[in-house]
């Protein structure tokens, strides 16, 4: 009777999880994404309800990539404590939520990070007023922070280490400590410098706020799948990659097209036109190029979402290219 | 075959046979879930068992009035501390909605008509707006409340914040544990008299200030040992020093949020409750005690509401059941309850879902077959005896 059973059980699943997450995509149409609840520059509906956003974009690059059309994406929002079982159970083929790399979410949770589309770090934001200039002359403030996160544990570990004390308020979303900030529920707000960042520039006066020097952690934020479906993966990772090496060849939405006869032979083969890179990845030869036409490279997409023109205004620093003092690298396309 | 047939036409045979085969596919049913769910965890290499339990937390919790929490503490201690707010938010929250629901059941039937209007309006108010709503705009009220810098001191000692209503602390020196000793000797004593009381009454028909007396035992006496003893307890007072106060006791606006909406709201359904608990003793017992000359708060204390009670027990039951399940809707406002900090936290950290929600849901399930236990204890206790 076990026996039994555990074929039943055993061929079910066979079913379920031995067809490639890119063919189920394939099939089915489109791309199930899973993003934030809405954290402006990452991803955040627009004023038409478009997703946009660094995250979004990585979304659009592997749909551009599958299907030719960046818009074959269908976006589910997840929370800081949902987008782990959202992933693991199959609802969404890819997270790109701002989550940090780390080995126990690498390791112990079954995901495989495929890269990091942004290099960010856990950082501290005070009222003005407060004349706060180090998180060390933070002692005794009561400090708000999203659960479910890897920055309550960096929390308690700067405190520690520095011996100094603290009141932490753990709430579930973004939206919630940004408002209990606000209300002065907590003298200060702490989550990625990025995040900081844009929640600052959703406050009324964005000068009441003071983001501070220091970066207590390291957060490698990128797109995770499940592990084990390596195909999958590699698709979504050549994705990331594509947008990273074209912003070192400057292939452009604009320039693309013209970059077809180029003489530089890696831009002939991240365009398709020499060598066969796409049907590796058992996509079209094109999926890069319909990725740079769509999407862009990852500097137009930073540009547009969180660079110094947005009103997050985030300096590219880190993730700058490694030619440009960054550490942004891909490997090399061939 | 024949026999065979004779023997299914059996209705004992029968209906042993279905619902053995209930039972079966139940149990088969369960063994399915179990072994796919295990083998799906493998399959994905997620981590299972239970081991996490022991292992440091990393993190820190808000409100642990019980219990000191640091984030070197494990897993474990967070369960206990969750376990605690859950407890100490719904026991506090029953206890309310119950001195609520008889208050305002009651009055609803006050022949007063502005009373007895102001009671529907609260109920149909407040019954009618879901529970999570009622939580977020208590905490949103709360939040509005002055700043720190901003307290506003009602009384020596007593501010009140947006991060929580500050009091003193006592501060218990030696000689106090006299003065708590007859304290506990006061309430032992007056427990006695009560009962002598009862019996003298019943005997003699002569009453006894028990109330006074008892009054007199319990707050009289020990305050008389305090002084004796040299006044043996100071107050700590909470004073703001950098960005909080420092010292004294605190309550925590996501409590009170918790506390207020949890009682009011429960409350409503349980004034329904004990109204139609005091409208199901007919009037004919009503009218007989007026006739004997009994004034209308005895009526109701010793005619109306023993009766009642028989009626509003086995709701009153589920109203409890039902306060204690909904204080898990603590993590909308982040109150440290058990589904924010173990249910949530721990699950988020360690990635261990099953495991987490297996221990919550069964942690709620112990919790409210306990309630259950002891309210039908209670329930049987009031029946009518029949003499």
């Amino acid at each position: 009777m076990k026996k039994l059973l555990s074929i039943l059980v055993v061929s079910v699943f066979a079913i379920s999880a031995n067809a490639g997450t890119l063919d189920d995509v394939k099939n089915r149409g489109f791309l199930k994404c899973g993003v934030t609840t809405g954290l402006a520059g990452f991803a955040a509906p627009d004023d038409s309800g478009n997703w946009t956003g660094l995250d979004v974009d990585v979304c659009r690059a592997v749909a551009a990539a599958v299907f030719g059309d960046s818009s074959k994406v269908e976006f589910t929002t997840t929370t800081g404590k949902s987008r782990f079982p959202t992933l693991a159970s199959g609802e969404i083929d890819l997270l790109a939520r701002n989550t940090t790399w780390t080995l126990s979410r690498d390791v112990n949770l079954g995901f495989e990070f495929v890269g990091v589309n942004f290099y960010d770090g856990q950082g501290f934001m005070v009222p003005t007023s407060l004349g706060v200039s180090n998180a060390t002359d933070l002692d005794g403030a009561t400090v708000c922070i999203q659960t479910g996160t890897t920055t309550e544990l960096n929390l308690a570990d700067f405190f520690r280490a520095n011996s100094i004390s603290y009141e932490a308020l753990p709430i579930e979303t973004n939206d919630e400590a940004r408002e209990n900030l606000f209300a002065g529920r907590c003298d200060v707000f702490t989550t990625d410098a990025s995040g900081l960042s844009s929640t600052r520039a959703q406050s009324d006066n964005p000068k009441k706020w003071v983001v501070l020097p220091e970066i207590i952690s390291k957060e490698p934020l990128g797109p995770l799948v499940r592990h084990g479906d390596h195909q999958w993966g590699d698709v979504v990772r050549w994705s990331l990659n594509t947008m990273i090496i074209a912003e070192e060849f400057n292939i452009t939405t604009a320039n693309v097209d013209s970059n077809m006869s180029s003489n530089i032979p890696e831009v002939l083969r991240i365009l398709g036109v020499e060598g066969g890179y796409g049907e590796m990845l058992e996509l079209s030869n094109d999926f890069a190029y319909n990725i740079i036409k769509q999407v862009g490279n990852y500097s137009e997409s930073y540009e547009r979402n969180v660079g110094p023109d947005t009103p997050l205004a985030i300096a590219r620093g880190l993730n700058a290219l490694w030619t440009d003092g960054g550490i942004l690298y891909a490997p090399p396309f061939r | 075959m024949r026999s065979n047939l004779n023997f299914f036409s059996d209705q004992k045979f029968r209906s042993l046979f279905y619902q053995t085969l209930v039972v079966g596919l139940f149990a088969l049913g369960i063994y399915y879930l179990t072994i796919t769910t295990s083998y799906n965890l493998e399959k994905r290499n997620i981590a299972t068992g239970w081991s996490f339990l022991n292992n440091p937390a990393g993190f820190d919790i808000s409100f642990s009035p019980f219990l000191d929490f640091k984030s070197t503490d494990t897993h474990l201690k967070v369960y206990y501390v969750g376990v605690l707010n859950t407890l100490l938010v719904s026991f506090t929250g029953c206890i309310a909605a119950t001195i609520l629901g008889f208050f305002v059941g009651i009055i609803r039937l006050s022949p007063n008509w502005l009373l007895s209007k102001t009671a529907y309006v609260y109920v149909e108010f407040c019954r009618n707006i879901p529970l999570i709503l009622q939580i977020i705009l208590w905490y949103s009220i709360l939040l509005q409340m002055p700043r720190i810098k901003q307290a506003i001191e009602i009384f020596h000692g007593f501010f009140i914040t947006n991060r929580g209503l500050y009091s003193p602390k006592p501060v218990y020196e030696s000689g106090f544990s006299t003065v708590f000793f007859f304290i506990v000797i006061g309430i032992v004593a007056s427990i006695w008299i009560s009962k002598w009381s009862k019996k003298r009454q019943e005997k003699t028909g002569k009453r006894f200030p028990v109330l006074w007396v008892s009054l007199g035992l319990i707050i009289l006496l020990p305050l008389i040992v305090f002084y004796i003893a040299g006044s043996p307890m100071s107050f700590n007072y909470p004073v703001l020093k950098g960005f909080n106060f420092k010292g004294g006791m605190v309550i925590r606006p996501e409590f009170i949020a918790m506390f207020l909406a949890l009682s009011i709201y429960t409350g409503a359904f349980i004034s329904e409750t004990v109204r139609s608990g005091i409208l199901s003793v007919t009037k004919g017992q009503r009218e007989a005690s007026a006739a004997i000359g009994l004034k209308p708060s005895w009526i109701m204390r010793l005619i109306i509401i023993p009766q009642a009670l028989r009626v509003i027990v086995p709701p009153l039951t589920s109203q409890y059941l039902n306060l204690t399940k909904n204080s898990s809707l603590g993590i909308a406002v982040g109150y440290a309850d058990l589904v924010h900090g173990f249910g949530g936290i721990s699950l988020n950290q360690t990635g261990q879902a099953i495991e987490c929600m297996v221990i919550t849901m069964a942690t709620y399930l112990a919790i409210s077959l306990i309630i259950s236990f002891f309210m039908n204890l209670y329930n049987r206790s009031i029946q009518f005896k029949e003499k």
